[in-house]
């Protein structure tokens, strides 16, 4: 047992090291000088090179590496180019917002994603399937900044229900989330559906049928127990694309997240913002996918043993 | 009837990509008369905050959208079906770097990748793409790999080794054409995939660069005069659902016809 906690963790923590580098030389390595980005390409010599240094971009790449890692182990991302403050400190009063509406846009998901599905797998080939399914193939096919604007044009604007944008008025979190949790919405529906078929045709399932509980009973209580393994997988590997999702988002309802933050440093170039927030993003999804495969470990000892325990 | 709608589309974005050039002019002449004008007469799909024309916009905006998503799945499963042939077939280190590579990719948020990648490289169609497929191989690799690992096992092949054929054209005329078909479905999908991120990113000011139009800077640009121009947002958004649409529908069937297929040969 801890022998499988200790393996999860190591290949976790192996595999936060490897992001964290490959943010590092994905942006030191792409074509296109920083330093001639930010004072353009008519700036004096001088000035370049004050700049450069003041970067460390003057050091050869592995010593900017290891400076790099060495404040990334004392959690220092560097400051912004821009306003001179710690990266971590913009992270941080950033971070809540983010985790609110991805937070919110998951529970939106699940809330139209489950009976959707459900009913589309238990009334297969009957209307509840085709439009649950119609749906779903609308849900992956819409793009959320635009799926955003008309929400706000038809609730905000038209009906006047919910605020245009922003954070503060209540209610404003009502039309993020949902637009960002539409495709979640679309390809769980899908993924809780033929789950929910193939555990319909168990043996165990017929057996509890014959013993004359419920319908509703035998659904929920003992197939989506097990039709639920899947969909879990499925909602780990799905959150790569709501973070990114919510980037979009955020700048369409002007929501102060990581993601606007992101954007905002790109336009203005300020690099070590830029990488601070990718960091960010990219180890809350490292994470939760290796909490998601160390409880699936936890639930299943199949799991546990397969996955080389020992 | 209903079945050939989706392709109709597609055939559509396609001619308008491939053919509708000459239109840039029109569709950036700027004309203060007409300024957020509805659909009408003279302009089937109305005019934007410049008074420029929503249709010609939207054909030139085709174009874009179609050389990124052809260009981009072009570029990745060229390279990731390259990678994974190999690293699958011969095994070893050189499978072992590419699976933790792969891995590696796979722990990131692929748009979000794609989204610093193209704002460190700066705006541009190309970069755009270079941005993009930097994300986009780990699938098609992935792909490929699995499908030649238990490919390589079946007898043809081995015949194949036995008979002294070398390795390029093992992979070439042994395992590629077995692979075509999933690498078909997935390519669409990509396809589908593509055409969203590409006007996404163009939607955040890091594709595609004004004056030149692009389906996701014209929902941008309108989404500032919604209230007195619906037609801005709604126009070029209707185009995307509808050729996403589309591609998802045929990847689905492309998907199903595959499926039939693989087990009538089982069967048999």
């Amino acid at each position: 047992m801890s022998g499988f906690l200790l393996s999860r963790l190591l290949s976790m923590l192996i595999v936060i090291l490897g992001v964290a580098c490959l943010v590092f030389l994905l942006i030191h390595l792409t074509p296109g000088d920083p330093v001639d980005v930010m004072l353009g390409e008519s700036a004096r010599p001088a000035d370049r090179q004050a700049l450069r240094s003041a970067l460390g971009l003057d050091q050869p790449l592995p010593r900017q590496l290891w400076n790099y890692f060495d404040g990334l182990a004392r959690l220092d991302l560097g400051e912004s180019l821009h306003s001179r403050v710690p990266v971590s400190r913009l992270l941080r009063e950033r971070i809540p917002a983010t985790l609110e509406l991805t937070t919110a846009a998951l529970l939106c998901a699940l809330m139209i994603a489950l009976p959707l599905g459900v009913l589309a797998a238990t009334h297969r080939g009957r209307a509840c399937d085709w439009g649950g399914m119609g749906f779903s193939l609308l849900g992956v096919s819409m793009p959320n900044f635009w799926l955003g604007p008309v929400l706000i044009l038809v609730f905000s604007l038209w009906l006047g229900w919910t605020p245009v944008s922003g954070r503060e008025a209540p209610g404003s979190l009502i039309l993020p989330a949902i637009t960002l949790g539409t495709a979640l919405a679309a390809v769980l529906a899908r993924m809780i559906r033929s789950s929910l078929l193939e555990v319909l045709g168990e043996d165990y399932v017929r057996t509890a049928r014959a013993k004359g509980l419920s319908p509703a009973r035998v659904v929920w209580r003992h197939a989506m127990r097990n039709a639920w393994l899947p969909v879990v997988t499925l909602l780990g590997l799905q959150l790569g694309a709501l973070l990114g999702g919510a980037v979009v988002t955020e700048i369409v309802f002007d929501w102060p997240g990581v993601g606007s933050l992101m954007i905002e440093a790109i336009r203005q170039r300020d690099y070590p913002v830029v990488q601070g927030c990718v960091l960010f993003v990219s180890l809350t999804y490292v994470l939760v996918n290796g909490l998601t495969d160390l409880a699936y470990g936890l639930l299943d000892p199949r799991i546990r043993r397969d996955r080389g325990g020992r | 009837m209903s079945r050939q709608v989706p392709l109709l589309i597609l055939l559509l974005w396609a001619l308008a990509a491939l053919f509708g050039g000459p239109l840039s002019e029109a569709a950036n002449r700027i004309e203060l008369g007409r300024i957020l004008a509805p659909p009408g007469w003279d302009g089937l799909l109305g005019f934007d905050d410049l008074g420029r024309p929503l249709l010609q916009r939207l054909i030139v905006g085709a174009r874009g959208s179609f050389l990124v998503a052809f260009g981009v799945v072009g570029l990745s499963a060229g390279l990731g079906t390259l990678l994974g042939l190999v690293a699958g077939y011969r095994g070893g280190l050189v499978d072992l770097l590419l699976v933790r590579l792969i891995d590696l990719f796979l722990a990131f948020p692929g748009i979000l990748l794609a989204i610093a990648l193209a704002g460190i490289m700066g705006p541009g169609l190309e970069n755009l793409i270079i941005a993009l497929t930097v994300v986009g191989w780990v699938g098609y690799a992935r792909l490929t790999r699995a499908q030649v690992l238990s490919l390589k096992q079946r007898d043809h092949v081995t015949a194949a080794v036995a008979l002294g054929s070398r390795q390029g054209y093992i992979l070439w005329h042994h395992l590629l054409p077995l692979l075509a078909a999933p690498l078909i479905v997935e390519a669409t999908f990509g396809v589908a995939g593509m055409v969203i991120a590409e006007a996404g990113l163009s939607f955040l000011g890091l594709g595609i660069q004004p004056p030149t139009a692009s389906w996701g800077s014209m929902i941008r640009d309108g989404a500032a005069y919604m209230l007195m121009a619906p037609h801005m947002v709604l126009a070029p958004g209707l185009a995307i659902l509808l050729v996403v649409l589309s591609l998802n529908l045929l990847g689905d069937r492309l998907r199903d016809h595959l499926d039939i297929r693989l087990t009538a040969r089982k069967r048999w």
